[in-house]
């Protein structure tokens, strides 16, 4: 006889070991020696997937409809296979930042909305109370049945139990006080539970144990074995049919697989122990196998179980949701009826804690604290210390949601078999697949569409399977769903526009799914995104290729004591201190003091108070310390970011045209001087050719007529051979001085630099001129300073200057009274010499000509080529080429004065005559 | 444990495998009297059919090289 005290006691020990497990890896925790971080103890957690529903309901489906159960395991087992694509990404997101809900993740990604954070709360919250029920009917159910041991009878059904008489009331209160000893006991940033995980893990291996034990018992001794079972459950009318892939488990298969596909990634608890309370993405990589493994292990004796209870129980008095507990106390096993009850008692302690846990961070991140730190009057913003406050408002949660579940099951519990209950439960967490699978894979879904999406997928849910079960209680008229509301038959909520046919599962899963996808999917690319969640979502979708926090400019002011002040009110100075001491160490400082306030410094204290308050909250929090500007940094960076980039390509985009501009000018300019280059050639060569044409054609005639006469007269003769020896002269001398300006024009004629004493060279100049001079009866005149200036320069050079232009003076001078005067003034930097003439003069237009090749002024006048043309030129160039100028002053009829300056600096180096070190040989 | 850039595409094709596997239009071949061991062969072909998508995905996952 198992009293009600042995029961009692052995739950409790049973609870007790659990606490002591957690608070063990609390405190490891606390060490830093973590016994969670194991990817067994990963996956194991993970099997929290596995309730009551699975513990006894699995059972009372399978009676139903045979393997209709199985779908709900098979979905998730698939889902692992994308698990290192999706759940990996899941919790990438979220550590970096540290989102720690369902809720949160759904509000941070669509621009940290508070709204749509409190929305996905009260979906969860709704959604999830009908599973929490089913945990309590089941604890409670199982219990009352193991309390009248040895019998096997059903706990009585529609009988009004008084409240304080009801077993299910006093487990939902001591579940409620497990669950806040077990989860809030104090607050972490983090909001990670090891101490919790490790008793879920083992929570884990007792379920599995417990049903392995008793379905062990069950095949093995009441039968012997599977073939044994299965043949004789195949003679009977009643299991027979259950063997086959009937028409029950068959209609709602696929929708069933879907949304466990679903719930094993949207599920609160599910997302709080594998992507919260993660502690490393590796540990996924062994989860993908070693989870599918535990389920189909506890799903082996399922069916066995539901045969051998079938036949066993054949009058269906006893409800085939019991039989795991049923079948060892109809066969007298008392210690594996106790162990059965502690198994399920494991599952349901071990959902209930979880999930509760994860509800009450989103109750209160998601939908207390926004809502208390907007209201004024309370005056939030400004309390010390909010951690008592944040602890009170989860342990409140906490007993709010155990009893929210016990007023469903007090409601409609009773109407349903466990999984109907559960399956409801499904539906409502699916509607967080649009916009969670959205928002990581898509850029473009937006808040509103989110919004929009989770409402209507909730209204659809409420309606289809919220309503039914509420009205199949009694709770609400049934006409409602027999009939449709207002009797209008397209609106019945089980078949809605007519859609018949389908289970209430897989019709509400439809409907629900049309209205959510279609509603997020049309308003996102209908509307258009914040720019703050323009910039999450970027954040979001691109998580493994962005290194995000990086270091960016920041305009905004905010002070280190403040912020720290502030993360101390949430989490306590001592863990703030931690936390920023942390920061500093990681950034390179020795202590917290060095901390500098920046973008970082905003971002690291935003993402610190999202793990304990979300992320909505935490924004709005950070930014009452903070003075930035009204755009979000991320965005305004970003756009910043593109823009600059674009500005600067195009940036470059001008300059290469600019350069490509300038280049096709120089070309251009180039060509040009090339092509002029080309004409004066060309102008040059004929005119060489011309000029030496000349004196050609006088010699050749001569010698001609020299050779055609040869009786000529002496006299004759010796006059056209002296013709043909000046003319020669000339020619040599022409060739002799294109030559010498073809040397000085190309920079390679000879310089020798020497002290030249311009006195004496001007001397010498007139001694050599003399003879010319006398024979055209020129009177010259040199007036020279009484101590002419010593320079640097070439004697030789300057020497044919000189000779030159008294040559052409001379040349122009009248016959009669021709004067010649030469001049020498020594002016500050120069020295000037003038060679002046009484001679014809030159026109002003032609006084520029004559320093051109073969110009020669003087031709016209007296219609005979004196000079070669190239005497001014030349001495242009000797002049200029040693710093000097040449230049003449002349009108007509009143001379020309011919004056050229010499640098005086001169004399202080050889300077200015680049080629004076030239040491080839004069030619 | 960090999984090489082919192991997702393998679990992604065991998913694929997967959905065909367990998919209702299969499970409806599995209606007759047959049996494996005494097993109806619905029962042995899902728990079977189960039992090795695991293993494989198991051998993707542990086998690094």
């Amino acid at each position: 006889m198992l009293l009600g005290g042995v029961i009692l006691l052995a739950s409790f020990v049973y609870l007790g070991i659990l606490f002591a497990i957690a608070y063990y890896g609390d405190k490891r925790a606390d060490a830093g020696r973590s016994i969670i971080a194991n990817p067994v103890i990963y996956s194991l957690s993970l099997a929290v997937y596995a309730t009551s529903w699975t513990f006894y309901g699995s059972i009372g489906r399978a009676a139903v409809n045979g393997v209709g159960f199985l779908p709900i395991y098979l979905g998730p087992t698939l889902m692992c296979a994308l698990w290192w694509v999706v759940l990996r990404k899941m919790i990438r997101i979220s550590k970096v930042h540290r989102i720690t809900s369902i809720a949160d993740f759904i509000a941070a990604r669509y621009g940290k909305s508070a709204l749509l954070g409190g929305l996905v709360t009260v979906i969860a919250v709704v959604g999830i109370i009908p599973y929490i029920a089913l945990q309590l009917k089941a604890v409670s159910a199982s219990f009352e049945i193991l309390l009248q041991y040895p019998e096997v009878v059903m706990p009585p059904k529609g009988r009004a139990v008084a409240l304080w008489r009801d077993t299910a009331l006093y487990i939902a209160l001591l579940l409620a006080a497990f669950t806040v000893l077990f989860g809030t006991r104090h607050l972490e940033a983090t909001e990670r539970h090891e101490g919790m995980v490790a008793a879920i893990a083992v929570e884990s291996i007792v379920k599995l144990l417990a049903f392995l034990a008793a379905g062990i018992f069950v095949t093995f001794v009441v039968y012997d074995g599977f073939g044994d079972l299965f043949g004789r459950a195949a003679q009977l009318e009643r299991t027979a049919p259950l063997m086959k892939f009937g028409d029950a488990a068959g209609a709602s298969w696929t929708s069933l697989v879907l949304l466990s596909m679903m719930a094993i990634l949207f599920l609160p608890r599910q997302f709080q122990v594998s992507v919260v309370e993660n502690v490393n993405e590796g540990h996924v990589a062994k989860a993908i196998w070693l989870f599918p493994a535990y389920m189909l292990a506890i799903n082996i004796f399922v069916l066995p179980i539901t045969l051998a209870g079938l036949m066993h129980f054949p009058d269906g008095r006893i409800d085939a949701d019991t039989f795991l507990l049923t079948l060892p106390m109809a066969h007298g096993q008392e210690a594996l009826a106790l162990f059965v009850f502690i198994g399920g008692l494991s599952a349901a302690t071990g959902m209930v804690i979880v999930e509760t846990i994860a509800l009450s961070t989103m109750i209160c991140n998601d939908l207390v604290m926004p809502v208390l730190l907007r209201w004024r009057a309370l005056a939030l913003v400004r309390r010390a210390d909010l951690t008592g406050l944040l602890l009170t408002i989860r342990r409140g949660a906490i007993v709010v949601l155990m009893m929210l579940g016990y007023a469903y099951y007090r409601v409609a519990g009773e109407a349903y078999a466990l999984v109907s209950l559960g399956l409801v439960s499904f539906a409502a967490v699916a509607q967080f697949a649009p916009a969670m699978l959205g928002g990581m894979y898509w850029k473009q879904g937006t808040r509103n569409g989110a919004l929009v999406g989770l409402t209507l997928g909730f209204a659809v849910w409420g309606y289809t399977l919220l309503l039914p079960a509420l009205a199949k209680s009694g709770w609400l008229p049934i006409s409602l769903v027999d009939d449709g509301p207002l009797g209008i038959e397209r609106l019945k909520p089980l078949a809605l526009f007519g859609l018949a046919g389908l289970d209430d599962i897989s019709h509400a899963l439809f409907w629900s799914m049309l209205a959510n996808v279609g509603g997020y999917v049309a308003v996102s690319m209908l509307g258009r995104q914040g720019i703050g969640e323009r910039a999450q979502a970027q954040l979001f979708v691109d998580v493994f290729t962005r290194s995000d926090h990086a270091a960016r400019p920041w305009r905004g002011s905010a002070s280190v004591q403040e912020m720290m002040a502030l993360i101390a009110r949430f989490l306590g100075s001592a863990r703030a201190g931690e936390a920023f001491a942390g920061y500093a160490r990681q950034r390179g400082w020795t202590s917290a003091a060095e901390i500098q306030p920046d973008a970082e410094l905003v971002c690291f204290s935003e993402n610190l108070l999202a793990g304990a308050i979300g992320a909505s909250s935490a924004r709005v929090m950070v930014a009452s310390v903070v003075k930035e500007e009204p755009l979000g940094m991320d965005e305004v960076l970003n756009i910043l970011d593109e823009a600059s980039q674009v500005l600067a390509y195009s940036h470059q985009l001008e300059q290469k045209s600019r350069e490509l501009e300038a280049a096709t000018a120089e070309l251009r300019a180039a060509n040009a001087r090339l092509q002029e280059l080309d004409r004066m050639k060309d102008d040059f060569i004929s005119t060489v050719s011309h000029e030496l044409r000349t004196p050609l054609t006088s010699i050749r005639a001569m010698s001609e007529t020299l050779q055609a006469k040869p009786g000529m007269d002496e006299a004759r003769r010796r006059q056209f051979i002296s013709i043909i020896v000046k003319e020669s002269e000339r020619l040599t001398r022409l060739i002799n001085q294109m030559l010498d300006l073809a040397r000085l024009e190309s920079g390679g004629a000879d310089w020798h630099s020497a002290e030249v004493d311009l006195g004496e060279l001007i001397e010498d100049a007139v001694s050599t001129t003399a003879a010319l001079l006398r024979e055209n009866a020129i009177t010259l005149t040199v007036d020279l300073p009484p101590h002419p200036p010593m320079l640097r320069s070439d004697r030789d050079r300057l020497l044919q200057v000189l000779l030159n232009l008294i040559s052409n003076a001379a040349k122009f001078c009248p016959r009669d009274g021709g004067r010649i005067t030469i001049g020498l003034h020594v002016r500050p930097d120069v020295v000037q010499v003038d060679v002046s003439d009484n001679g014809v003069g030159i026109d002003a237009a032609d006084q520029a000509l004559i320093f051109e090749k073969f110009r020669q002024v003087g031709d016209t006048l007296t219609g005979k080529p004196q000079g070669t043309g190239l005497g001014l030129p030349i001495s242009r160039q000797i002049v200029e080429h040693l710093g000097g100028k040449l230049w003449v002053v002349s009108a007509p009829g009143r001379g020309a004065t011919f004056s050229f300056t010499l640098p005086l600096e001169a004399q202080a180096g050889p300077a200015s005559v680049p080629a004076a070190h030239k040491t080839t040989s004069p030619s | 444990m960090a999984l090489r850039n082919e192991h997702p595409q393998r679990l992604v094709a065991l998913f694929a495998l997967g959905c065909v596997l367990f998919s209702g239009t299969l499970l409806g071949m599995f209606g007759g009297e047959a049996t494996v061991l005494g097993v109806p062969a619905l029962y042995a072909y899902l728990f079977g059919a189960w039992a090795v998508l695991v293993a494989l995905m198991a051998l993707v996952v542990e086998l690094h090289d």
